[in-house]
């Protein structure tokens, strides 16, 4: 192919344009560790990440859910989902594997929202392992009967941004500002906020996987 | 390790960006297309983490290490979309075969 090798030029350009970018910034830039940490004690939680996600800058958070659950409604209006061709009996070890994996990666995920307001952990780490049990769930082909309450997975998939929206309306209510809790009171409304998100992102990881909306014979 | 120079991590992250950007454009398929869209995006994820442990201080600067969380699961939502949209793509197509009256 000769129309490659323009191409391979250009992003040997865009590399060498990319690697002076970065070798050209201070060595040592001040970043934002400083500020991020003398605000941590009013912050609500101790791990600087999670207070960075939900307090100093949850608009984007907020934003980055909307986002989410505009992608499964997209995907859902775009093509019915499909199950994996795969069936139980075709995978021995598969069911003996779920019993002791499933329940582990539920305790996880909720280990993880939890830990998250004081080292590393959060909704998007449980909502990824979330996601995980339910792809294993799909595979297995144990959730076909679930997939029949879609009403309940809609209003999982929306809960993040319902929740997430509640608690900008309540605080701005009580402060004044987006997102702007009032004083010592950060920790507890982070934790709800996680909480619906880690539904959310579970969800939303999961059911991207299934590749579409239920469909009414799925049950 | 507050002093060391993890610059070469975000070199390393812009060489898969150069990769994936590359392969964006050579790739007919739109399924590589996709993968290459996600090597970029790793690559960009690298070149945050690896600019954040440049800051001076007990741990690296939090803000990029939230901003990658975030970008991860958008990342994967987008990829998420874009097979579906692949897959309605190649649908639409294949009913307008070459050959059919039209």
């Amino acid at each position: 192919m000769t129309s490659r090798m323009p191409i391979g030029v250009l992003s040997l350009a865009l590399l060498a344009a990319l690697g002076w970018a970065v070798l050209s910034l201070p060595l040592r830039p001040a970043g934002l560790t400083a500020a991020s940490l003398a605000k941590l004690p009013e912050s609500g939680v101790t791990n600087p990440v999670t207070a960075v996600l939900l307090n100093y800058r949850g608009y984007d958070t907020l934003l980055e859910i909307g986002v989410l659950l505009l992608a499964i409604v997209a995907v859902w209006s775009l093509r019915r989902g499909e199950w994996p061709a795969s069936h139980l009996h075709d995978r021995p070890l598969l069911m003996p594997l779920l019993r002791v994996v499933l329940p582990v990666l539920l305790l996880a995920a909720g280990y993880l929202l939890w830990i998250g307001a004081f080292a590393p952990g959060g909704a998007f780490q449980g909502g990824a392992l979330l996601g995980g049990a339910i792809v294993l769930v799909m595979l297995g082909g144990l959730a076909r009967r679930a997939l029949a309450f879609e009403r309940l997975l809609r209003a999982g998939l929306v809960l993040g941004v319902i929740v997430f929206a509640a608690v900008c309306a309540v605080t701005m209510l009580l402060t004044g500002g987006l997102l702007q809790f009032p004083a010592g009171t950060g920790g507890t409304w982070i934790m709800v906020i996680e909480s619906a998100a880690l539904v959310s992102i579970g969800l939303t990881l999961g059911l991207l996987y299934f590749g579409g909306r239920p469909n009414a014979h799925h049950a | 390790m507050p002093d060391a120079d993890y610059r070469i991590y975000a070199l390393a992250g812009m060489a898969l960006f150069a990769i994936g950007f590359y392969s964006m454009l050579v790739q007919a398929h739109l399924l590589r297309r996709i993968m290459a869209l996600n090597v970029m995006g790793s690559g960009v994820f690298l070149v945050y983490i690896a600019l954040g442990a440049q800051t001076p201080g007990p741990i690296p600067d939090p803000v990029p290490h939230a901003m990658v969380l975030t970008g991860i699961v958008v990342s994967v939502c987008a990829t998420g979309l874009a097979l579906a949209l692949v897959d309605r793509a190649q649908a639409a197509a294949s009913e307008v075969e070459p050959g059919d009256d039209a």
